[in-house]
């Protein structure tokens, strides 16, 4: 019985809940029974909220009986280790915030619980959002829910899982270069970024201020996109959120795809390493799309090939600066014994920081250090316009862009740790939409050689709702539901 | 020097050699000629807000210092800046 309530969409939980056939703590405990059966194996949540989701579920079934339920109310959600929540640990899955809890929540998170959102707990992720497969996370791995010895993506890997698994209805991450949207497609889950500005980025403990953005995991694009409208719209508390309506992100997004022009760029495509299983059930979507209406159109993003380059300037750059506050003074691990100042931040930095974050923040700072800031930061800067020409320039010629996510499936644990530029391959096709500031979705489209394959939507800037109404276009068509995975290891298949 | 991450043993030969793959990989954009090219910081046209500049409820002293490593009479602690003589 109660599996039966962990595989639910928000719609559906949320018509129980107001029939009154099952309450608001029902539907947590039902969660927490999954949890404490899968997740020993998945790994999803790095601490469960049980103090937040008591009092939550509490005043949602209150609410639910006055008859006066928000849109959220009693949907159990789980937030990525990066986005502060007052009182909860939050430690950006690094040892160096070991203990952290912050003094205050973040908007987006906030505005959730406003909706009546019971949080259960915080999901792992690759320290400090910085990697592919959760593998970088400075506590353990996650596991992939549809083979446990696979990889979940990244860097939201915990939240995406949490959803595969049952273990919550939706989840918030956030998408630097890839980290919703990859994710969602490895544990085959809808994994949406908005456009940059969309959401307030106040509590998101920052990694590359001008790429990240929270955004929503779930089980359909109907949930992604009502929770998107849920946190969406300005906040005085981050200067870089905009003003349009929130709502606007639902606008006529149920309308089907008849007479859109959608754009496949050959580059994307056809892009290097592309699995055949992933190129197949991109052509399968294509065709169901085709069928719906859709007039399927090519176009070119020629600068692809240097975007890898000039996201892996500008991010580690940023994240450079942005990690710089962690000196070991105001919060965090302190190593207090060293003889000078300069010796008591190396020290600290050192043992706080996993090999990842050091890595970027050495790349970082020498792309930003005199002498070599014009050939690295400033020509990256440079190419990221030409990046976003491109995808003016195919905005022209159709109304949204459609490929695969992932250019593979969720690959073993271990497989890509000791080459860093394969695993930053692996954001190949997303980190361009995080260049030029666009919203994105990853959908289910169906599977190779028995793992989830998503397939990505990108629209132009402030364009959610086309972005949504291509997903859920193709949504209905495909039947390609979001399922929920049980847990199981290996099955021994050959690799795809 | 700059990161301010100290090295052990064996970090320096494990990054040098990471580093130059990625940096390899990154020389590709000097193929590009981008002399006519303006740069992009902000991808998203959003004007600049200003706000009065009145009070505003904030943290509580207690509250601030929470998650010090070390606080000294509801100061941070922070390491002297100079060596000692």
């Amino acid at each position: 019985m109660t599996d039966d309530l962990t595989s639910l969409t928000i719609q559906e939980a949320s018509r129980l809940l107001r029939l009154g056939s099952i309450s608001s703590a029902d539907l947590v405990t039902a969660h927490v029974e999954r949890i404490e059966r899968v997740d020993p194996q998945v790994k999803a949540y790095l601490r469960l909220t049980q103090q937040l989701w008591e009092k939550q579920a509490d005043d949602a079934d209150r609410k639910i009986r006055r008859g006066d339920a928000e849109p959220l109310a009693g949907i159990p959600i789980a937030i990525k280790d990066v986005l502060c929540v007052r009182g909860v640990e939050t430690t950006a899955g690094s040892q160096i915030l070991r203990g952290f809890k912050p003094p205050y929540t973040g908007t987006a998170v906030a505005r959730l619980f406003e909706a009546g959102a019971v949080m259960l707990g915080v999901t792992n992720c690759d320290e400090f959002a910085m990697g592919s497969s959760t593998e970088n996370s400075g506590y353990f791995p996650t596991h992939n829910p549809w083979d446990l010895d696979r990889v979940p993506g990244g860097s939201s890997g915990g939240s995406a899982a949490a959803v595969a698994a049952g273990e919550a209805i939706i989840a918030l991450g956030t998408d630097t270069g890839g980290s919703i949207r990859q994710p969602a497609a490895l544990c085959g889950v809808v994994g949406m970024k908005p456009t940059y500005g969309r959401v307030s980025r106040y509590g998101l403990i920052a990694f590359a201020s001008s790429l990240d953005q929270i955004g929503p995991f779930a089980r359909s694009v109907d949930d992604a996109a009502l929770t998107l409208s849920l946190m969406a719209g300005y906040d005085p508390l981050d200067s870089t959120s905009s003003d349009r309506a929130a709502m606007e992100v639902l606008n006529n997004y149920g309308a089907g795809v008849k007479g859109m022009r959608l754009g496949v760029p050959r580059e994307y495509y056809d892009v290097q390493g592309i699995e055949a299983g992933v190129k197949a059930a991109i052509d399968a979507a294509l065709f169901i799309l085709q069928k719906q209406g859709a007039e399927i159109v090519d176009v070119s993003l020629p600068h692809t090939d240097y975007g890898l380059a000039a996201y892996y300037i500008i991010a580690p750059a940023e994240c450079s600066s942005n990690l710089a506050r962690f000196d070991g003074v105001r919060y965090g691990l302190s190593e207090v014994d060293a003889p000078n100042i300069t010796e008591e931040y190396s020290r600290t930095r050192r043992k706080g920081f996993g090999t990842e974050v050091r890595r970027r923040v050495m790349l970082g700072t020498y792309a930003l250090s005199s002498g070599y800031y014009d050939a690295y930061y400033l020509k990256a800067q440079k190419v990221r316009t030409l990046i976003k020409r491109d995808f003016d320039a195919a905005f022209e010629k159709c109304d949204a862009i459609v490929s695969a996510t992932s250019p593979t499936v969720a690959f073993p644990i271990g497989s890509k740790t000791q080459d860093p530029l394969s695993m930053y391959l692996c954001d190949v096709l997303t980190l361009g939409g995080n260049l030029a500031g666009l919203p994105g979705i990853s959908v289910p489209c169906g599977t190779s050689n028995g793992l989830p394959v998503g397939l990505q939507v990108l629209g132009p800037q402030w364009g959610e709702n086309v972005v949504f109404r291509v997903a859920r276009a193709y949504e209905e068509a495909s039947e390609m539901k979001a399922e929920v995975a049980t847990p199981v290891p290996s099955p021994h298949r050959g690799e795809g | 020097m700059l990161a301010r991450i100290g090295l052990e043993p064996g970090d320096e030969d494990f990054y040098a050699g990471q580093l130059s793959g990625i940096l390899e990989h990154i020389d590709r954009l000097q193929q590009l000629d981008t002399e006519d090219i303006p740069p992009t910081a902000q991808v998203v046209e959003i004007a600049s807000r200003l706000r009065e500049d009145e009070p505003r409820p904030c943290l509580s002293q207690e509250e601030a210092l929470a998650n010090a490593p070390a606080a000294v009479d509801g100061f941070f602690r922070v390491p002297s800046i100079q060596e000692e003589t």
